[in-house]
């Protein structure tokens, strides 16, 4: 019996060494940068992400726990089969340990269980579906930047309390749109506010007329714009068109990124409200890393963008803390530290795998406000981090202990 | 009010109005493919991105130069067939001799490698291009807001349909056009010359595609994308006109156009998808198009 327990001493000890020990599978650290690169995703994520996700590496130093880091990246062309094939290959031959950035929420969520099933981490930073976090959350599923719950709550909240309470949606017809529309509509609805009717329509959209007749005809206070990207810029360019402000009602982007403003120009985008995660131009740090950014991309960080930087470079943080690549054991670091930088104010990594921070309600300026490039938002309000996000005591996770 | 299934005449009328609108479009961007395709035997597979361009050519008139809408309407098309003599001249004559296949895949080349440059360029947001002053501003019709821009895009489409049905069914240079389709070696034998004709042609196409551009840039964002959003679309207009056949062309964008703007009515939803539902079923029970000939 004194063998058995001196062995079993023995064992413990080298098994303790040998967790000591730095531990990165294949002696790489490996990060892929999975996104849209040439479709209308392509501006808001897209290269700037992969440049975002390049400056974290660079800013931590190039290697972790004396390991190099590698970057990959692919074009999924917003197309859920494109990103498993991609998902697929990255794991089983690359041996990557982080698959980042993912826009399109259809793709975001094919691959939550691909490495649910693969037991790698997936950090959601573009994708905006709050059933990543929710009915299809997983251990190894992050969200880092927004999410359809923090939109619907920063503007569907905001528009209802000043008295937008009819609602009308022209909605993307896919798993995002869908979402958007629901979290925005149980807003709408608990706000005392009603929703008489949306239109599904393609994705992407090119001509939104026909679509907004329908708006205008319903007579909602509201146009909700329940889409992204291309399909936001044409509707809110269209609209200004068919004179559908001037006539009386407003529109409400329900998500906005600094690009789509960029591209609109302030003439036909000011006084739109919209909800965002991160903005260049908040203070001495926000600019400092921006000008950075502005530097190599020639453009300045969407909110999705920054996202990217500041989860990876949490994630190197994690690795080093965590002494492995293992990505249970990075997960659980990632929840232990405090994430606090340029990007993240107040963030904490719920259980539920939803990172927690403040958002911003911003409208933006008309050309007579904006002093200098770049000067689009002003920033109406700051939703706390603990008010942004779904609740946990809300939450549709199934690991969430309520 | 009086309805129609559903929804308020009043209503449908303004959507109806939307797809003629759309469906003119449709007419004057499947010109310049049909006629490519059936003069010189070519699908030419760059039309989005010569439609790209025209659009892109006009937004740099505009920034870079001060030109206005009026004059980049006229010199777009211009920039945009000169580029497309290059192609006909340095890369496509190379390649009549061969199957269909090999210029169909050089034009698809060209054309990814022209859109990945404004890409690269320029990004997919697109630029902003605003709608000339003259034609600001819109008129209501009682049932719906027309804006004066459309109200202008259904007139200069239906002047590009009949000039270019004019020009080739009606007058003697068109009719040298069909000729050398049909015989080249005998309308060469009559002094006439072909390789110039060919030439032309494709230059008007390419010029085609650039006038929907200039007329589709204040509506879109001038972007690198626009092109490959609309262009298979516009395949399946000619497919279901009869392949090469102009007048087949212009009638069925227009057709589809309503059509399309009827869906985004009853089932929006499927307003991407009924475009290829009648070339199915077209292709079924008429192969060689509405309007085309029996092979």
């Amino acid at each position: 019996m004194k063998h058995v327990g001196l062995l079993a001493c023995i064992s413990a000890l080298v098994l303790c060494a040998g967790g000591a020990a730095a531990q990165v599978s294949d002696d790489v650290v490996k990060i892929g940068v999975l996104n849209d690169q040439s479709g209308v995703y392509s501006d808001l994520s897209g290269l700037g992400s992969l440049e975002a996700a390049k400056m974290a590496v660079e800013d931590f130093g190039g290697t972790v726990l004396g390991k190099p880091i590698e970057i990959l990246t692919a074009d999924h062309q917003n197309k859920a089969d494109i990103a498993s094939n991609i998902a697929n290959k990255w794991i089983d031959v690359d041996k990557v340990d982080l698959i980042t950035d993912v826009p399109g929420s259809s793709a975001a969520l094919a691959l939550q269980e691909i490495m649910r099933q693969k037991h790698r981490l997936l950090i959601v930073s573009t994708g905006a579906t709050s059933d990543f976090t929710g009915k299809a959350c997983s251990p190894y599923g992050l969200h880092w930047t927004y999410d359809t719950y923090a939109l619907a709550h920063g503007t569907g909240k905001t528009l209802v309390e000043q008295g937008g309470d009819t609602w009308f949606f022209l909605t993307a017809d896919y798993a995002f749109g869908h979402a958007l529309q629901r979290d925005t509509t149980a807003f709408i609805e608990a706000g005392g506010g009603k929703v008489l009717g949306s239109v599904l329509h393609p994705f992407p959209n090119q001509d939104f007329s026909s679509f907004l007749l329908q708006a205008q005809a319903s007579g909602a206070k509201i146009i909700g714009l329940a889409n992204a990207g291309g399909d936001t810029i044409n509707a809110i360019k269209q609209a200004a068109e068919f004179g559908i402000v001037e006539a009386g009602q407003n529109l409400a982007g329900l998500l906005i990124f600094i690009s789509d403003i960029h591209s609109l120009g302030l003439q036909v985008a000011q006084g739109v409200v919209l909800t965002t995660g991160f903005y260049w131009d908040m203070d001495e740090e926000t600019r400092a890393w921006s000008k950075r950014f502005f530097e190599r991309r020639g453009a300045m960080a969407t909110m999705a963008q920054a996202g990217v930087y500041s989860s990876t470079l949490h994630y190197l943080k994690a690795v080093e803390a965590a002494g492995t690549d293992e990505a249970l054991a990075v997960a659980a670091k990632m929840r232990e530290l405090p994430i606090e930088d340029f990007f993240a104010k107040h963030g904490t990594l719920r259980e539920d795998g939803r990172m927690v921070h403040d958002m911003f309600l911003a409208q933006v300026k008309t050309p007579a406000e904006s002093k200098y490039d770049w000067d689009y938002y002003k920033i109406l309000a700051t939703i706390p981090a603990d008010e942004a996000f779904r609740p946990l005591s809300e939450s549709e996770c199934p690991t969430v202990k309520k | 009010m009086t309805e129609f299934l559903g929804i308020p005449t009043q209503a449908l009328f303004g959507q109806l109005l939307l797809g003629l609108i759309n469906g003119a479009f449709y007419a004057t961007l499947s010109l310049g493919l049909a006629l490519i395709f059936g003069m010189l035997n070519i699908v030419n597979f760059t039309h989005g991105a010569q439609y790209m361009m025209g659009a892109f050519v006009a937004w740099m008139l505009l920034n870079y130069l001060g030109i206005s809408y009026w004059w980049a309407l006229l010199l777009a098309p211009i920039a945009v067939a000169l580029s497309g003599a290059v192609i006909e001249r340095l890369l496509l004559r190379h390649l009549y001799h061969l199957d269909h296949l090999y210029g169909f895949l050089l034009l698809f080349g060209v054309s990814l490698i022209v859109e990945g440059a404004f890409r690269h360029a320029y990004g997919v947001s697109g630029q902003p291009y605003n709608i000339p002053e003259m034609l600001q501003g819109g008129t209501n019709l009682g049932f719906m807001f027309l804006p004066n821009y459309r109200a202008w895009v259904i007139v200069a489409s239906l002047i590009i349909c009949f000039g270019t049905w004019f020009l080739i069914e009606r007058t003697k240079l068109g009719s040298y056009l069909r000729a050398a389709t049909e015989n080249a070696d005998l309308v060469s034998a009559f002094g006439v010359n072909v390789p110039r004709l060919v030439t032309l042609t494709y230059m008007l196409g390419a010029g085609l595609a650039a006038i929907a551009g200039v007329l589709a840039a204040p509506i879109y964002q001038v972007s690198s994308i626009m092109g490959a959003n609309v262009i298979p679309v516009v395949f399946a207009v000619v497919v279901i006109g009869g392949l090469g056949s102009i007048l087949g062309s212009i009638i069925t964008g227009f057709g589809l156009g309503l059509c399309e703007g009827l869906t985004k009515v009853f089932y929006p939803e499927a307003s991407n998808t009924v475009v290829f539902l009648v070339m199915v079923i077209c292709l079924l029970l008429r192969p060689q198009g509405l309007f085309g000939k029996r092979g």
